[in-house]
């Protein structure tokens, strides 16, 4: 799919037409020329180039690779660059189980990253704790960070992962520039 | 040597110290009194015959309304022989610790710090005692079995 059937589609730009005098329509330039709002293109340029950071903590991780790997192939969405620092990375996966010790550094992770940043909450235990209803276990990763799509399953299967991802490139491109900068966790300060 | 060697050694040795015995199916264990557990362990490893050189496991079990309370469950390994013994010795509540074994084996180091966290049990000499797997505010241990299920500590998340 070329560039231009890419922006063409519903809120994306379309060409520039220009109305001739015998009623018919002509592209401006050729149709070397698109109009698009910038919000618009800004978004379809982040929804297929999602960076990544991987907070793998437990069996979850297993699916990601999977899921990252050639067969199921993230790359086909553009989200296929791990980043493994939080300043290059755009998308928290948060992938299996928090425990309260680590909350403290998911939560440093999170606020390391540069704006704009989405969440992602892959494995039912970053959704809500799982079956780890215990002393031990943050009851879902929603009670540190803003959470913009949640993947149950334990562990999901890929196919779920990618339709978490199509819904999260659909909020990324529903996206306004008021949505950001969204700011630290509100749970930060017990940490910094 | 026969399956009791360790136990009728021991035995011998410290006929106060012991309490109990059995070796069911071969699993000789022995229950002694908390005071002479260094002693005893000592023995254990440093014997000839014996030389349990290997403290495979340490762990801890809470029998709520008995009395005492708890039981420090050690596993010993004699490399030399081939041989398992395990040991268990029984502290109340009120009194909530045992001597640290740390200075006959090192392996013991982490598995007390462990049983300390989640039990609460306090290993006199130990180097350094302090949680292993929770967080060093955690509130309680959560391995007895009278801490509340539900009960959540108000670290980072949900308080309830």
């Amino acid at each position: 799919m070329g560039i231009m059937d890419m922006l063409n589609r519903k809120k994306g730009p379309s060409h520039a037409v220009v109305p001739t005098d015998s009623g018919d329509e002509t592209h401006l330039l050729g149709g070397s020329v698109i109009l698009t709002k910038l919000e618009a293109i800004n978004n379809w340029g982040r929804k297929y180039s999602f960076f990544q950071y991987p907070f793998v903590t437990a069996c979850c991780g297993m699916e990601f690779m999977s899921v990252a790997g050639p067969k199921y192939d993230l790359d086909r969405f553009g989200a296929a660059l791990p980043r493994f620092s939080p300043r290059q990375a755009d998308l928290l996966m948060v992938v299996g189980t928090i425990s309260h010790k680590q909350a403290p550094i998911l939560v440093k992770v999170y606020n390391q990253m540069a704006e704009p940043k989405w969440v992602f909450a892959f494995g039912v235990c970053a959704v809500s704790g799982g079956f780890y209803d215990n002393y031990a276990t943050v009851q879902g990763i929603d009670t540190l960070i803003p959470v913009d799509v949640y993947v149950p399953g334990c562990p999901p299967r890929p196919e779920m992962v990618i339709d978490g991802l199509i819904r999260l490139q659909q909020k990324v491109m529903e996206g306004k520039w008021a949505d950001f900068p969204r700011g630290a966790s509100p749970v930060s300060n017990i940490e910094d | 040597m026969d399956a009791n060697t360790t136990i009728n050694k021991l035995n011998a040795r410290f006929p106060e110290s012991v309490t109990e015995t059995h070796a069911y199916r071969g699993d000789d264990t022995a229950v002694v009194k908390k005071e002479d557990l260094l002693q005893i362990c000592k023995f254990l490893r440093d014997d000839k015959e014996l030389q349990y050189n290997f403290m495979m496991d340490l762990t801890a079990v809470d029998y709520l309304g008995r009395e005492p309370r708890f039981e420090v469950v050690y596993h010993l390994y004699s490399l030399p022989f081939n041989r398992r013994f395990r040991i268990k010795t029984r502290v109340s509540e009120s009194e909530c610790s045992v001597d640290s074994i740390v200075s006959l084996w090192a392996s013991a180091d982490w598995f007390e710090r462990e049983a300390y966290d989640m039990y609460g049990i306090v290993f006199n000499g130990h180097p350094e005692l302090r949680r292993i797997l929770l967080y060093e505010d955690f509130q309680g241990h959560p391995l007895r079995k009278d801490y509340p299920i539900k009960k959540r500590q108000p670290q980072i998340g949900p308080t309830c």
